[in-house]
């Protein structure tokens, strides 16, 4: 089937959005991040879900460490942490059991090993396409600008149609990929650096 | 840019189609969202099956999302749940093989056996 890995940045998020539906969180904010004047990139995700233990969050990084019943290796956020920590960055979560959690991966913005940042409404729309009643932001920022979608604002104008309707998933999916470009302004979703 | 005004128009026009569909107890596509899934391409896959059912008008046909499965090495993994309830499970699924799932089984009824996880593994 030849290499399976994670190709960039927008599927390291999809995998961090599924943690945290999995832990129950009913709200989640995603902010992607360029300083260039720092040379960062950055991820950061924040939901209100069931949170960690002191315990669990220390380990959470190792492969062996899982919530999963179905066999003991979880391999999500190790590998989104070598991934950033190949390009100079880091991976830091920070929880706490019954508030929620916070994870912020930050990568090198020129360095030559930083994933690209792939196809974010292609992820969000998977997520809205499962989740619809899920409230989630997604902003987008650069060091002169910025700009978000909000879906309690969509719902609002929307009234009784559902948000994973077509014609509303697809208008997610263009306006995101309109954010992106307007702030990242880089070709093929990547960020201009 | 993409404008909120279109969302008014888009509640406009489909509010009324929503009320005309029947809301019959249909198909569940369930895709496999975890680590392993992703990397092994499920969220193409997702969009496959979201895009074939636009395309065909299948609107009450739910696609939702799951965790690990079970079978990392068969991923990415699609459960089909009939309305009667049991269920189909495809292995090593990609967005072509998607299409052809909506086309064969969603809509005729009949289950694509080559590409189900029984088929793989060998199981008569």
């Amino acid at each position: 089937m030849g290499v399976r890995l994670m190709r960039d940045i927008s599927l390291h998020l999809l995998d961090i959005l599924q943690n945290s539906i999995s832990a129950k969180a009913t709200e989640i904010t995603v902010h992607i991040g360029a300083i260039p004047s720092q040379d960062l990139l950055y991820l950061k995700v924040t939901d209100n879900g069931v949170g960690m233990e002191k315990e669990l969050l220390r380990r959470v990084v190792d492969p062996f460490v899982t919530t999963r019943k179905t066999r003991p290796i979880g391999l999500g956020l190790p590998l989104l942490k070598e991934a950033a920590k190949r390009s100079g960055g880091d991976l830091v979560i920070t929880s706490s059991k019954g508030r929620g959690t916070k994870v912020k991966a930050t990568f090198g913005l020129t360095h030559i090993d930083r994933p690209p940042l792939g196809n974010i409404a292609d992820t969000v729309v998977v997520v809205v396409t499962a989740h619809p009643d899920l409230e989630l932001e997604v902003s987008f920022s650069n060091q002169t600008a910025s700009q978000k979608l909000k879906l309690a604002e969509i719902r609002k104008h929307l009234g009784n149609v559902p948000l994973n309707e077509a014609e509303v998933l697809n208008w997610i999916k263009d306006y995101l990929k309109q954010s992106q470009k307007a702030i990242f302004g880089g070709v093929l979703d990547e960020v201009n650096c | 840019m993409k404008s909120i005004a279109e969302l008014e128009e888009i509640r406009k026009r489909t509010l009324e189609e929503i009320g005309l569909r029947k809301n019959k107890n249909s198909f569940r596509i369930v895709v496999g969202m975890a680590t392993c899934g992703i990397a092994a391409g499920a969220r193409p896959v997702m969009q496959a099956f979201v895009e074939e059912l636009k395309k065909r008008n299948l609107h009450d046909v739910q696609v939702t999302m799951t965790g690990c499965i079970g079978v990392c090495r068969l991923e990415p993994i699609v459960e089909v749940i009939s309305p009667d309830g049991s269920k189909v499970t495809y292995v090593e699924m990609n967005p072509e093989k998607a299409v052809r799932v909506v086309a064969e089984h969603i809509v005729n009824g009949r289950v694509c056996r080559d590409l189900t996880i029984g088929e793989a593994e060998g199981v008569k």
